[in-house]
């Protein structure tokens, strides 16, 4: 098993057309996702790959029965996208895109959550369960099929993870980047109440970042809830305050959102909590106690 | 983005705001005619992307039009040091010249994204003038909070909600929901992160005015407002930085030692954290992004080695989009072309990470590869020692 994604889900990828679509598309489709279709306005009619182009997200749907959709368009088209594509139906939205507005992402959130549809991004390096589909950019063989789950506000840093964990022999059930901007679609919570229903999933890394209140909230969730080990990593100890460290999220304002402040409620919910990036494989080792 | 504070009210006063009269002047000698203009007293306030002018010195009250002279002259060309610019200081190249206003009470306004409710938050307390964060500290229960949709904006119940605890009564009430929700509005409509007004004025008249005005933009969103990606001043940035965003590079000068060439965010704050942890201070943040061609590698590589700080670097790539070779080949180019003197400690691991470390091994650099992230650490950390 796994969570969200998996051998059954068709994909269609919102800009199929553009370099990075085509790219990243092919890559998942090698992987074995079903990418049933892409959608560029105008470009309907055409195919990439052998795969149909279509100009709306609803014909997509009408024709291929999708259920998923992967986004690469550009920053000031994507909340445009994203909202096409919850308004057809899609049930999950993987945006990729980077440098969307903050106000754009505002306006998704509140317009999607009559929906129904779950939003993974943006500015996330998307969704894989190893073995079954990948919707996303992450390197594919880095990954094996295996027990753990993992869940990033990050990208390369969520790939030095899941490269460890593969390292010490712990497969993965699933791998989501939920995004380094300020307004996610889906947060930790909502990954780690998946994962803790998941039954191949046996424990969590969970990496996070400094800026807001996002794993702090996600500590009041294990402490409550959890019964499954979760190893944490939060990225950011050594930042300054008030700068922006590339995310659009990761900024500590008003003293508020440090590494420290995160650690400490992490640590207070009985969650392991790695001090270096390098040991995040480790701690996952020793709280299956299998080190 | 940041601007000034003469910026931040031209701004606000396109959408209604109610700012003072005030004009900007690089010259001393202009205080004159512009405090006569304001009869005869004004303010004098230096013009730096830093909070704490005032404890600083930066912020002057002229009683005559010879005062406005003598305090322009003392705060133009000074080095204004407050907690804010860190201990280099800001040199002051504008004033703001402001009409001078009886004050009869300070409040506080200020917009930013409520990231856990994911909407703009206007925030309101009678603690003006002190920072926001101190209030926070000291009286949360002091800090009234109204959320609003970034389309339809703050509604009139809401402002009055604000005004009718803030105190407020007959014609400055009606003053103070105008000014707030025209707050709102400009906050909105110009995509800023944050638009604070501290303090809030109101004068003995029972006027509403911000005496002081602060706006941040989100970067993602100038491309939509050019008027204001304007205003950009890149006399107040780090030159570093400047230098680093021309090639779209996320740079960060930090004080440490150690320069740090990553790619992706997330890993590159860890990169920093795991120097931190073997006992080294990192000179920056660097990242190189998702899709980093050779050419950006290349400007990285020169942006990072012409800190005259950097002692020792540290590559760290995980390979995914980026491909180790492309960014091996990068490295090799820039290197040759720049005559590294530091050494250079290389962890390169993803997609097609062979033939990167073949590439850097046939380079004849003077490179220490590493195989993990705790080893390369240790390295360069020894490096520097």
């Amino acid at each position: 098993m796994a969570i969200w994604v998996d051998k059954k889900t068709k994909v269609v990828v919102q800009g199929l057309t553009g370099k990075e679509g085509q790219f990243h598309a092919a890559k998942c489709r090698e992987y074995g996702t079903k990418i049933v279709g892409g959608v560029t306005p105008g470009k309907g009619g055409t195919a990439v790959d052998g795969v149909p182009v279509f100009n709306t997200v609803a014909e997509a749907r009408t024709a291929t029965g999708c259920n998923a959709s992967l986004i690469f368009v550009p920053p000031l088209l994507a909340a445009d996208a994203v909202l096409e594509a919850a308004d057809a139906g899609i049930e999950l939205i993987v945006c990729i895109t980077e440098g969307i507005p903050a106000r754009d992402e505002v306006l998704v959130r509140e317009r999607m959550a009559s929906t129904g549809a779950r939003l993974i991004g943006p500015n996330c390096p998307g969704i894989i369960s190893p073995g079954k589909a990948k919707l996303g950019i992450m390197p594919a063989h880095i990954h094996t099929p295996g027990t753990i789950g993992v869940v990033s506000r990050s990208g390369t840093l969520t790939y030095e993870a899941v490269d460890q964990l593969t390292k010490l022999g712990f497969g993965q059930s699933t791998c989501i980047g939920i995004g380094g901007d300020p307004v996610p679609g889906t947060n930790f919570v909502d990954v780690l109440q998946a994962f803790s229903k998941d039954r191949t999933t046996e424990g969590v890394v969970m990496i996070g970042e400094i800026g807001g209140t996002a794993e702090e909230d996600a500590a009041a969730w294990v402490k409550a809830h959890m019964k499954k080990p979760v190893v944490a990593f939060i990225a950011g100890q050594t930042a300054p305050p008030g700068r922006r460290m590339g995310h659009a999220g990761a900024i500590i304002s008003g003293g508020k959102g440090t590494a420290r402040e995160k650690m400490e409620a992490l640590v207070a919910a009985g969650i392991h909590v790695a001090v270096s990036p390098a040991d995040i494989g480790i701690t996952m080792a020793r709280a299956l106690g299998r080190a | 983005m940041k601007v000034h504070e003469y910026q931040a009210k031209q701004i606000l006063a396109r959408y209604g705001v109610a700012i003072p009269r005030g004009r900007v002047i690089t010259s001393p000698a202009d205080a004159d005619a512009v405090a006569r203009e304001f009869g005869g007293r004004a303010v004098v306030k230096a013009q730096v992307h830093a909070g704490g002018r005032g404890k600083a010195g930066g912020v002057k009250l002229a009683k005559s039009p010879e005062e406005a002279v003598q305090a322009a002259s003392q705060i133009l060309g000074m080095t204004l040091i407050s907690k804010q610019t860190g201990p280099e200081g800001k040199i002051v190249n504008k004033v703001l010249v402001e009409e001078a206003l009886d004050i009869a009470r300070e409040l506080y306004l200020g917009v930013v994204l409520d990231r856990a409710a994911g909407l703009p938050v206007m925030m309101a307390s009678k603690f003006g003038g002190m920072e926001i964060e101190e209030v926070a500290a000291e009286h949360p229960e002091a800090i009234l909070k109204e959320h609003f949709d970034p389309v339809s904006g703050m509604q009139a119940f809401q402002a009055r909600k604000l005004g009718f605890a803030l105190d407020l009564h007959g014609a400055t009430l009606k003053k103070f929901l105008g000014f707030v929700t025209a707050l709102a509005r400009a906050y909105n409509e110009t995509d800023a992160s944050l638009a604070e007004i501290n303090p809030l004025l109101i004068t003995g008249q029972g006027d509403v005015l911000a005496l002081d005005a602060k706006m941040n933009f989100d970067d993602n969103a100038l491309s939509r407002h050019p008027e204001i990606a304007e205003m950009r001043d890149l006399e107040e940035e780090d030159p570093f930085e400047v230098e680093a965003s021309k090639f779209d590079l996320n740079y960060i000068k930090l004080d440490g030692s150690i320069g740090c060439m990553v790619n992706g965010a997330g890993l590159a704050m860890a990169t920093m954290d795991i120097i931190k942890h073997h006992g080294g201070a990192p000179a920056n943040f660097l990242d190189v992004g998702g899709g980093a061609s050779q050419e950006r590698v290349e400007q990285a590589f020169r942006i990072l080695l012409s800190d005259p700080a950097v002692k020792a670097v540290l590559i760290n790539i995980f390979g995914g989009i980026v491909r180790c070779d492309m960014l091996a080949a990068g490295v090799v180019a820039a290197a040759k072309n720049l005559n590294v003197a530091v050494p250079i400690v290389v962890r390169l691991e993803g997609t097609n990470v062979e033939e990167g470390r073949r590439i850097l091994a046939e380079s004849g650099l003077r490179l220490q590869p590493a195989a993990t992230m705790a080893e390369a650490a240790a390295k360069v950390v020894a490096a520097v020692r």
